[in-house]
């Protein structure tokens, strides 16, 4: 781990699965990075994508969105990408509301935003090098800097062997890589992941979340849209539960699901299945 | 923006997506071909009618008995008529000899037999307009209630026009131009459909790529540009290969054969230069504009 790169470390840095129990206070400094107030997203014809949502995160913070499939995690990503517009309540970025925020001015938004998707979304036909120095050529970054910045990032990933390859010429997991260096290669004060281990196997699913925490030590904040209930309770981060579209649960420190023993899961597994009290509402 | 970088970006994106490239490149020179083709024909077919029509003409007829002076008052009183282009005075002998031209045996026998020149002094009249070449007659001899043409300017001995020949030439010739205007219409329409839906395709095959730009934070011009630049691009070499052909045909083909038929030579065509620079000119533009409003869709993520 290059520590030398990373601001405000803690003491002893923790590392994979032997994270504290309870993890460093987020620092609650300003104004919140992202302050979404009752927003609500109905989809056309009708399917709700996020209901009276509201949340507050604050600068440097690492946030996990859960959540089954469906619940709103990709709705809410992609409404702070203003990607979509919410139908109703108002979202706030570093305080300023995206309804502001002109079609013009989108481009700046995502220039301050990186993005980490599950199906990687490189450009196919640029090598590793190119699709990481393109969102540095989009800033109009002089090309010195490009030359200096883009192989160092891509050293940081670990993926400084593979500049002059194809994206078609790498495993999944070296192409999530590609995609958090071209994220974080200008360094944004945030960092948006949708899913980004959802294609992986476990082994590489802890490199890639290992590379986000070392971006979210920097200051960058975070926030994880995920499933992988594995990550979420080894990292013991912050976690917003969704639920069909509402905010259920928000806990600093929390697990993907509330503890629950073996028989407890067996009620909820039989429960799900038919006549629980608490079961799914199909 | 750097210009050099997006020059660079449009030739990756030639390069490395060749196929739909090369697709609206062929596009655009066969339509260029065919309309370079067709424009010259277009023209040369109006210009024919043009001619034929320009023929229709009215002959006034002199009394025998009209002196100089007045047939020098009845030239200035036809000139000053609506509709007249030009006013020629063929005299008897004239009218003679032009008619033994044409008809040798007859005029000669039939001279002989009269034992003189039947024929009248004549002016021929050329109307501005040919289409209403009516105009002009019914000025000089305007049609009495009985149906009978009187002569309205003292000199005159009979107006005519040929009214049949005049009407099927006037009907026919109005047809061809129609109908070319229509084919060119159409022709120029389909060849610009053509091209940008070509382009639109290449394009198209693309939008992916165009999303995740969008989404890395470029502008909408960061990402017009190449492809605007790739249009120009594949419009230009397509009117280049399609100029290089026409020259290559017409050299080969047109020229030596208009040495030998003067209709080919049709005198009011287009002059290649001008056609070159014209096709060219259409290929890069339609090209160029047709991928900057096909991406328009692309860009609203």
């Amino acid at each position: 781990m290059t520590t030398t790169r990373l601001r405000s470390l803690p003491a002893r840095a923790p590392s994979g699965a032997t994270l504290p129990a309870t993890p460093p206070a987020p620092r609650q400094t300003g104004a919140p990075v992202v302050e979404l107030r009752d927003v609500s997203k109905i989809y056309g014809g009708g399917s709700v994508g996020l209901e009276q949502a509201s949340m507050k995160i604050s600068r440097g913070e690492f946030v996990f969105l859960v959540g089954a499939t469906g619940c709103g995690k990709s709705t809410c990503i992609r409404l702070l990408m203003k990607e979509l517009e919410p139908s109703a309540g108002s979202i706030l970025i570093a305080g300023k509301d995206l309804d502001d925020v002109g079609p013009k001015q989108v481009a700046l938004l995502r220039r301050n935003i990186g993005t980490v998707f599950q199906d990687y979304k490189l450009l196919p036909n640029r090598t590793v090098y190119d699709n990481v120095a393109y969102s540095l050529q989009v800033i109009g970054e002089p090309r010195q800097e490009i030359r200096r910045k883009v192989p160092d990032i891509l050293r940081l990933v670990g993926l400084s062997t593979k500049l002059h390859n194809f994206p078609d010429q790498l495993s999944g997991g070296e192409q999530q890589r590609v995609s958090i260096a071209r994220a974080f290669v200008n360094h944004p004060p945030l960092l948006l992941a949708d899913e980004p281990t959802g294609n992986l196997d476990p082994e590489t699913s802890i490199g890639i979340m290992q590379l986000i925490y070392r971006i979210n030590r920097t200051g960058t904040t975070v926030i994880v849209a995920t499933h992988d209930k594995e990550m979420v309770d080894k990292m013991r981060r912050r976690v917003i539960e969704l639920r069909e579209g509402r905010i259920v649960r928000d806990e600093l420190s929390g697990l993907y699901r509330p503890d629950e023993s073996t028989t407890e899961f067996a009620v909820r597994l039989r429960g799900e299945m038919g006549v629980g009290a608490e079961g799914h509402p199909n | 923006m750097p210009f050099g970088f997006f020059l660079k970006e449009a030739f990756r994106g030639l390069s490395r997506n060749s196929a739909p490239g090369l697709a609206a490149l062929l596009t655009v020179m066969l339509t260029a071909l065919v309309l370079g083709v067709f424009i010259p024909i277009v023209q040369a077919t109006t210009g024919t009618a043009n001619e034929v029509r320009g023929r229709v003409a009215v002959d006034v007829y002199v009394t025998s008995g009209a002196t100089a002076a007045e047939r020098e008052q009845l030239r200035q009183a036809i000139e000053r008529t609506a509709n007249v282009r030009s006013v020629d005075f063929i005299s008897k002998a004239e009218g003679l000899r032009e008619a033994k031209q044409k008809n040798p045996g007859a005029f000669a026998e039939g001279t002989e037999l009269l034992g003189g020149n039947p024929l009248p002094d004549t002016f021929r009249v050329l109307p501005e307009d040919p289409d209403r070449v009516g105009a002009i007659v019914d000025r000089l001899a305007p049609r009495e209630p009985s149906g009978e043409r009187v002569p309205s300017l003292a000199g005159i001995d009979e107006v005519r026009n040929k009214e049949s020949d005049t009407d099927k030439i006037l009907s026919a010739t109005g047809l061809v131009k129609i109908l070319t205007a229509g084919l060119a219409a159409l022709l120029i329409f389909a060849s610009v459909a053509l091209v940008a839906n070509t382009i639109r395709l290449s394009v198209f095959s693309r939008r992916r790529e165009v999303e995740v730009m969008k989404l890395v934070g470029a502008t909408n011009w960061f990402i017009r540009w190449p492809f605007v630049i790739e249009g120009i691009f594949v419009g230009f070499m397509g009117g280049v290969l399609a100029v290089l052909l026409l020259t290559i045909a017409k050299e080969t083909f047109i020229d030596p054969l208009s040495e030998r038929f003067e209709l080919l030579a049709a005198p009011e065509t287009i002059d290649f230069p001008l056609l070159i620079v014209l096709l060219l000119v259409a290929c890069v533009a339609v090209s160029a504009v047709g991928s900057a409003i096909t991406l328009r869709r692309f860009l609203r993520v």
